[in-house]
């Protein structure tokens, strides 16, 4: 039996990961999805305000209505034009209402791709950031095809002919990150979590109790460092160690370094090549026995 | 099942065989009439669920099917272990009990005739849930509906991403849909049939991007689960809510088609592929 394994790995992971293998890390995962959700944590209007210029907010999804969980719009990175995406819950509670904590609905996601097919209409490159405890479980999501709306986005986006880069920031909350992050460049930073459910879901359902959801935050494998060395994503954005809230500037500083250095390393790439290595990476992931 | 094995069974006394209870009405079928049926109620219509091979029987010419990509099995590559044991004790248990070893069986067939490539959930099997390996045998089947220019239909029966994989499985939806959308560049037809219970990143994924999304009635269809909702919105749902008859009127559902009918109808639709 052989292991068969995702095998497109970038040299700076690479690097990474064995810099990752010396320095044990004595922070629990639990810790970090404390991290991952501090009230301070910047969010994605933070970074627009310091890593991005001239942002231009488009709204609607064309159909049903403009749900403020995603936004998205053009907006510029140093001398770079793209198309920002990502959620945003906000950052108080009258925020958090008006914008349901960043946990989107259809019509969010159906904006989304419009933007997207926006993006390819313009030629621009994209960028989603990734900021979500999961997409909406309510009633009128459903209604309206909660689910069709993120498998449509997974797929289409699959098919998208310019450079896509998905930057997890805080939350990676399950179907509702994905349905906005096949990107050709994963990135993530240190104390961000990436999950296919929540970890209280998860002890809810296999501990029986959701007072278990450190071990299920453990075993789940949900933090960066887990994910960089399952070859799931290809960088990690190191934050000071109290975590990101502690410096907004250096934060936004070192995302944006890492923003342009790869969009630098997406931008002399054919379509073809580019949807031929965005296949290749989606098709590598996973791990399975081969008889 | 080796000949042994069944030779021990055949000695045991039959008697928990002789009727099923109906999990929709509650009435007590004869087996033979059930079976005969189709797993379907006879008083209620209920569809109850069926295995992977019941089914290719049903929809398949007989002796056409051609199993692939069977050699794929899940790893336990995470090492996750929760209150119950290890992933890799369930994964032993789950073969042992449903004979496959994943969660789809796939290959290709014929269906009255015309030539396709499927895939076929098996609910038994951690609950039908999408592991790596179910993800691969997925792409692949995909991947070969895709070099052979055949139709791709994919018979979905799945909780949900199986969680003792962590994000490699819900990368699997990225993964099946990337198959799904190469299909689609190449204008080769994807029909995604929805069993029941079809939910979380399984319909999130590949079963809601059929160019025909077919349902057999009653079955439940949904993103979140009805618990997690109720528990959002603070109160209770429609009797109805996530159901095949509740999606069809939301526009969500082509058709649907009762199990006795879905090879007839199989045949139908793949009949208008004019290519
Ligand atoms: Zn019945």
């Amino acid at each position: 039996m052989v292991v068969a394994t995702g095998v497109k790995v970038l040299d700076r992971a690479k690097k990474q990961r064995s810099s990752l293998n010396k320095k044990a890390r004595q922070v629990s995962a639990w810790d970090i999805v404390k991290i991952s959700r501090h009230p301070q944590r910047p969010i994605l209007q933070d970074y627009i305000q310091r890593v991005f210029t001239n942002f231009v907010e488009l709204h609607g999804d064309r159909a049903f209505g403009d749900d403020t969980a995603i936004i998205g719009g053009f907006a510029q990175i140093g001398n770079q034009k793209v198309m920002l995406i990502g959620h945003n819950k906000g950052k108080n509670t009258t925020e958090h209402i008006e914008r349901n904590f960043g946990m989107a609905k259809p019509e969010g996601y159906r904006k989304a791709l419009r933007l997207m097919k926006l993006a390819q209409r313009f030629n621009l490159p994209i960028i989603t950031i990734i900021d979500t405890p999961g997409a909406f479980p309510g009633l009128e999501a459903e209604e309206r095809g909660q689910a069709e709306s993120i498998a449509r986005n997974i797929t289409e986006m699959a098919n998208i002919e310019v450079p896509i880069i998905s930057m997890v920031i805080g939350e990676g909350g399950s179907g509702g990150a994905l349905g906005i992050g096949v990107g050709d460049r994963i990135l993530m930073l240190s104390n961000a979590i990436y999950s296919v459910i929540s970890p209280e879901g998860c002890a809810s359902i296999l501990w029986r109790d959701a007072k278990f959801a450190p071990d299920a935050a453990e075993a789940l494998k949900i933090t960066a460092h887990a994910l960089l060395k399952n070859d799931i994503i290809d960088e990690i954005i190191e934050e000071p160690a109290e975590g990101a809230h502690a410096d907004y500037e250096k934060i936004a500083a070192d995302v944006k370094r890492s923003l342009i250095r790869n969009l630098r390393s997406l931008s002399d790439i054919s379509v073809y090549e580019l949807l031929e290595q965005r296949f290749e990476k989606y098709a590598a992931m996973g791990k399975f026995a081969v008889d | 099942m080796s000949w042994y094995t069944k030779a021990i069974e055949e000695k045991k006394p039959q008697k928990k065989a002789l009727w099923i209870k109906c999990k929709g009405c509650g009435s007590h079928i004869w087996e033979s009439e059930w079976s005969d049926n189709m797993s379907v109620c006879p008083n209620c219509n209920y569809h109850c669920s069926m295995t992977a091979h019941q089914r290719i029987n049903l929809i398949f010419d007989k002796g056409s099917f051609r199993e692939l990509f069977d050699n794929i099995s899940p790893v336990d590559s995470l090492n996750f272990t929760d209150l119950k044991g290890s992933y890799k004790d369930k994964i032993e248990a789950n073969k042992k009990k449903s004979g496959i070893s994943e969660a789809v069986i796939t290959g290709h067939g014929k269906i009255k005739g015309f030539d396709l490539v499927t895939a076929i959930m098996d609910f038994r099997f951690l609950g039908g849930s999408l592991g790596s390996g179910t993800g691969e045998k997925i792409l692949q089947a995909a991947n070969f509906a895709y070099d052979y220019g055949l139709p791709y239909i994919v018979f979905s029966a799945s909780g949900g991403a199986r969680m003792q994989e962590g994000v490699l499985s819900l990368m699997q939806m990225a993964k099946t849909c990337a198959g799904v959308a190469r299909l689609n560049k190449k204008n080769i037809p994807f029909i995604s049939v929805l069993l029941n219970p079809t939910t979380g990143g399984v319909t999130a994924s590949y079963a809601m991007m059929g160019d025909l999304n077919i349902a057999e009635p009653g079955a439940v269809i949904g993103f979140a689960g009805r618990r997690v909702i109720e528990q959002t919105i603070g109160e209770k749902l429609p009797e109805d809510f996530q159901t095949a008859e509740y999606l069809l009127e939301h526009g969500f559902i082509d058709s649907i088609v009762q199990r006795k009918d879905m090879k007839d109808y199989l045949a139908n639709v793949l009949s208008y592929y004019n290519r």
